[in-house]
């Protein structure tokens, strides 16, 4: 057994390395990210264009919350317009992603039922997320090509099932607009997100149900219970830890979700229905020169690190572990009641 | 009586079994299903790369055609790929970030968590903490101050900012840490010191080897998110040439489709970006589908 002495020794001779082993880390994180993170709060702060130099306070957030003359209001129309879409196309995405992983967890991980090639059906189901997001796009603008005289493979296929036609003297089709359509091209790009990431909550959510004690599902099981019981009553409420970690991480996903919606278009900007938060940012600082919106990017990308840090703590706040609060507040409660009863003796604890 | 009572039992028990079959069917037609959808856009994008481009606008098919060689030297040659898609150096560029990016990423990850677990120092709980606190910041909310201060260094068109920032991966020293914490006891470093090895070394030759599987798990990781990634380079390699362009950068090139004119070289451009990163997963697929149920990865 080590003494005191020896013990001070050692953390004398060692406590160095452990400094020079975390030292670079901690070096890029500063240079690379945490003084980013600080640049971009300054530049917030900082005028846009040609007076990018000048310290303008708070006005590049007054502009983005509350518009004002008429040029300033197109930054603010925007600045919700695309909020709005960032929500749309990550609830669109996360619902239907999240229902199907779930039920696909479920199923994979229940014991009784005899699936063959369980193996290999994972393996697929997990292949398009490691597909490169920038060529997964261009593919779906090529499928999804809507042109009257060659469409893409959707609406070839579409028109072989009978929903879309051709017509016959002119040799047209009338295709389904899966590019300019509002909600056409957002339901496209919300099932690419779907499509990619679905396999990967899947995996994650198994892992979860594999971490529940298996005893559980033995009582339910010999008790009578049926397969939706069980997961009402058992896998759904022990599941909640990793149902929030999936649902913080494909939140703050979608908020950054850029690749797709940036590259789904057929001319060289970003549609406008389908521009999120995170290609806004890009625009406004990509853009040369004079005109670009440096301090307007920067007033948005903290507003959106406001906004994904809310929206972790609600996350947090509404899926923790109600029993174990209960149990808190008992313990605090019981604490609470001897501190009381000790008060009786006068202070004295018996 | 007992005639009966088994003859009830038996009845149940037969109509259990019916039932989990019954079950089982259908669930393996969903997930036929579903693979259907997983692979048929691939499984177009790649028969498309072997068709002309009439062929591909008069319908789709699902058998190959005879145009792959007329369609792998319309992109070799014709002026319009020549000045936007150049897979081999598409390959070359985003290898060579790739192949660093995930090295740093690994090595430095290592390093920290080792330097966590082993030793004891004072700011120890502070510095993993803040590592669990950043790794929650995205990308986009920094990249406005990181390409102004990139900038101002001169660093923009320049593959240092897409290699460097590699070092500081918050998520992968918090899986390596948790590896570390399960499955290396402290008295192995303990002995290496008695047998005189150096601190540095004993993390190189004892704690690295004992650490493959979470390092083989961690860069393919590292490396599938490197090599996918468009954001950053198209953020920092603004104005360059395009034999200094990443893979992903080309594809995006190919966007605007009405340019080019060829469906069917169109497919195979992008089939040749996605086809190596395919051929790498169906080897790996094991070590992939064992390390995100292993730890949340998700990028």
């Amino acid at each position: 057994m080590a003494s005191g002495a020896q013990r001070r020794i050692k953390s004398i001779s060692y406590a160095k390395y452990g400094y020079i082993f975390i030292l670079p880390f901690f070096l890029v994180y500063f240079f690379f990210q945490l003084w980013p993170l600080i640049n971009t709060f300054i530049v917030s702060f900082h005028g846009n264009g040609k007076s990018i130099q000048d310290w303008v306070g708070l006005q590049n957030y007054k502009d983005i919350l509350f518009g004002g003359t008429r040029k300033v209001r197109v930054i603010h129309e925007s600045f919700f317009k695309c909020l709005k879409n960032t929500v749309i196309l990550w609830v669109g995405n996360f619902i239907p992603q999240l229902a199907l992983s779930l039920s696909l967890a479920v199923w994979f991980t229940e014991a009784q039922l005899k699936i063959p090639g369980k193996g290999f059906f994972k393996i697929v189901m997990y292949l398009p997320n490691i597909i490169t997001a920038a060529s997964v796009a261009v593919l779906f603008l090529q499928l999804c090509g809507q042109s009257d005289t060659n469409p893409g493979a959707l609406n070839l296929l579409l028109n072989k099932m009978g929903i879309v036609h051709r017509d016959a003297v002119s040799e047209h089709y009338d295709s389904i607009k899966f590019i300019d359509g509002v909600w056409q091209s957002r339901g496209v790009v919300m099932f690419i997100q779907t499509w990619m990431w679905f396999g990967n909550t899947m995996i994650m959510l198994m892992s979860g149900i594999q971490g529940i004690n298996p005893s559980l599902f033995e009582a339910a099981s010999i008790d009578g219970a049926s397969s939706g019981q069980v997961f009402r009553k058992i896998t759904l409420p022990l599941l909640t830890p990793i149902m929030a970690y999936t649902l913080i991480t494909s939140m703050i996903g979608g908020l950054q979700m850029f690749d797709i919606p940036y590259l789904y278009t057929n001319s060289t900007t970003p549609k406008e229905h389908l521009r999120t938060m995170a290609v806004m940012i890009f625009q406004y600082f990509h853009a040369q020169a004079d005109n670009n919106k440096m301090g307007y990017a920067g007033a948005a990308s903290v507003l959106l690190f406001f906004i994904t840090l809310a929206l972790g703590l609600i996350a947090f706040y509404m899926t923790r572990d109600k029993d174990e609060i209960a149990k808190k507040k008992q313990r605090k409660k019981i604490a609470q009641q001897a501190k009381r009863e000790s008060k009786q003796f006068g202070g004295i604890n018996l | 009586m007992s005639n009966n009572m088994k003859s009830i039992y038996g009845n149940a028990k037969d109509n259990y079994s019916f039932k989990i079959k019954l079950k089982s069917g259908i669930l393996f037609f969903w997930f036929l299903i579903l693979t259907i959808i997983c692979l048929l856009p691939i499984y177009i994008l790649i028969i498309n790369a072997t068709r002309e481009h009439s062929e591909i606008a008069n319908g789709i098919s699902f058998i190959p055609g005879s145009n792959l060689k007329a369609n792998f030297h319309k992109i070799v040659t014709d002026q319009n790929f020549k000045l936007s898609y150049n897979a081999l150096h598409g390959y070359k560029n985003s290898l060579i970030i790739t192949v660093c990016a995930t090295f740093l990423t690994v090595f430095f990850s290592a390093l920290t968590a080792y330097g966590i677990h082993v030793y004891d120092f004072k700011i120890k709980e502070v510095a993993y903490s803040v590592i669990l606190l950043v790794m929650m910041v995205p990308m986009q909310v920094t990249s406005a101050g990181f390409v102004s201060f990139m900038s101002d260094l001169h660093l923009t068109n320049t593959y240092w900012p897409l290699i460097i920032p590699a070092i500081a991966a918050p998520a992968v020293v918090y899986f390596m840490r948790s590896y570390m914490k399960s499955s290396f006891p402290l008295d192995i470093v303990e002995a290496a010191r008695i047998d005189g090895c150096s601190e540095f070394r004993t993390f190189l030759s004892i704690a690295i080897p004992m650490m493959k599987p979470a390092i083989a798990v961690q860069a393919i990781f590292a490396f599938i998110a490197s090599w996918n990634n468009f954001y950053t380079p198209n953020m920092i390699l603004i104005n360059v040439k395009l034999n200094k362009k990443t893979l992903p950068m080309m594809v995006a090139a190919l966007q605007s489709s009405d340019k080019f004119n060829d469906y069917g070289a169109i497919y195979l451009a992008i089939a040749l970006s996605i086809i190596p990163i395919i051929i790498a997963y169906v080897l790996l697929s094991r070590f992939i589908i064992a390390g995100v149920a292993l730890g949340g990865v998700k990028e």
